[in-house]
C-alpha cells in the first residue's frame, strides 16, 4: 500500500516536470526555415527619407542603452541583451515627465509605459532570444517615437528587414548605416535597409 | 527501506495538509465595458475562441474546473492566472492606451502563431482549449485586422 502510494507520488512528479519541458522547447522553435531572398532586397534604390528631431541629452541615455541591446541582439547574445533591457529599463523610468509641454505628456506618457514594458520582458527573457526579439521589434517604435517628440543626440538611422517574423518584416534603430541585423542575428545579419535618416538640428 | 516507508508518510501527510489551503478565486458577475469583446464588438466565432483559449487566464473571470479544488492544482492555477493578467488582461483591454492595445495584439499574434500560447501544460489538460489549424487562421486575422485598425 505504501509503496504503491510512493509510486503515484513519484509519477505525478515527473509528470510535471514533463509537462513544463514541453512548455519550454516549444519556444524555441518559432524561427526555423529561413528562405533566401538576397535579390529582392538589394535592389531596393529608393532613397532613404529623412527627418530633423531637436537636439537633446534627456534621452541619452536611453538611446545608450537601446543601443547596446540592439548590438547584443545582432550578436545573439541573449544574456547581455537581458542585462541591456534591464539598464533600459532602468533608464526609461528615470526619464521625468514633468519638465515636458503638458500637450505630450499623455503621448509621452503611453510610449514610456509601453517601451517599459517591452524592456522588462527582454531583460527577463534571457533564455530566449526570439522573444526578446519580437519584444525588441516593438520597442524600436517607441524609442523612435520617443526621440521624434524629445529630440537625439546623435543621428540615428531606421532600417527595415522585410525577412523578420514570417517575412512580416521589421525596424529599429541604428547608430550607423552599416547593416548588422538585429532581429534575425547571425541567420541574416545583412538584411535591412535604412529607410529613414534621423538628425539632430 | 523504513525511511521509505516515512518519506512516502511524509510526503502523503503533506499532500493532505494542503488541502486545506485554499486559493483566491479569479470571478466576478460583471463583465465590464473594457472587456475586449465588448470594447469590439467580436464576432461569436472569435468570442469563442478568445473565451476556451485565453480567458480563463487572461481575464477577471476563470471557469474552474472541479480538479481546481485539489492542491496543488489549485496553487498552479493561480498563479498562471496571476502571471497571465499580469501579461494581458482582456476584462481590462479597453482602459490600455492605443499604443499599448497595438502592441497587445502584435504580441497575441506572435504567441499565437509560434504555438507558445495557448499553454501546452494548459492545452495538456484543457483539450478543449487547443486552437485548431482553421481557428488559428481566423483568430490571427481578426486580430490583425483589429491592429491595423488603430492608429
Amino acid at each position: 500500500m505504501m509503496k504503491t502510494t510512493i509510486i503515484l507520488l513519484f509519477l505525478a512528479l515527473v509528470s510535471w516536470g514533463a509537462k513544463a519541458q514541453t512548455d519550454r522547447s516549444k519556444m524555441n522553435h518559432s524561427m526555423k526555415g529561413m528562405p533566401e531572398m538576397k535579390s529582392k532586397m538589394e535592389d531596393k534604390t529608393a532613397t532613404p527619407a529623412s527627418i530633423v528631431v531637436a537636439h537633446s541629452l534627456t534621452v541619452t541615455s536611453i538611446i545608450d542603452n537601446y543601443l547596446a541591446l540592439k548590438n547584443a541582439l545582432a550578436e545573439d547574445n541573449s544574456g547581455k541583451a537581458a542585462s541591456s533591457g534591464k539598464l533600459l529599463f532602468d533608464a526609461l523610468g528615470k526619464f521625468s515627465l514633468s519638465g515636458q509641454p503638458g500637450s505630450k505628456q499623455k503621448e509621452l506618457k503611453d510610449i514610456l509605459d509601453d517601451a517599459r514594458e517591452n524592456a522588462e520582458h527582454i531583460s527577463v527573457n534571457g533564455d530566449k532570444i526570439e522573444h526578446q526579439r519580437e519584444h525588441f521589434e516593438i520597442l524600436g517604435t517607441d524609442i523612435k517615437d520617443l526621440i521624434v517628440i524629445i529630440g537625439a543626440n546623435r543621428t540615428l538611422y531606421q532600417i527595415y528587414c522585410p525577412m523578420f517574423n514570417n517575412k512580416k518584416g521589421g525596424k529599429w534603430l541604428s547608430e550607423s548605416n552599416e547593416i548588422k541585423n538585429p532581429l534575425l542575428g547571425s541567420k541574416m545579419p545583412k538584411c535591412g535597409n535604412v529607410t529613414q535618416i534621423i538628425t539632430v538640428k | 527501506m523504513k525511511w521509505l516507508k516515512w518519506i512516502g508518510l511524509a510526503l502523503l501527510v503533506a499532500l493532505v495538509g494542503i488541502q486545506f489551503i485554499s486559493t483566491r478565486s479569479n470571478q466576478s458577475k460583471d463583465v465590464p465595458s473594457s472587456d475586449f469583446i465588448l470594447t469590439y464588438k467580436v464576432p461569436d466565432n472569435i468570442g469563442h475562441i478568445l473565451n476556451i483559449s485565453c480567458y480563463n487566464c487572461h481575464s477577471n473571470n476563470t471557469e474552474y474546473p472541479w480538479y481546481s479544488r485539489v492542491q496543488p492544482v489549485g496553487f498552479l492555477l493561480e498563479s498562471h492566472i496571476n502571471k497571465g493578467k499580469a501579461e494581458l488582461n482582456f476584462s481590462e483591454f479597453g482602459t490600455y492606451s492605443v499604443r499599448k492595445q497595438k502592441s497587445k495584439l502584435k504580441s497575441m499574434v506572435n504567441q499565437i502563431e509560434t504555438d507558445v500560447m495557448p499553454l501546452s501544460s494548459y492545452t495538456f489538460i484543457h483539450r478543449d482549449a487547443r486552437i485548431s489549424q482553421e481557428n488559428k487562421k481566423t483568430l490571427v486575422n481578426y486580430l490583425n485586422s483589429i491592429q491595423d485598425s488603430l492608429r
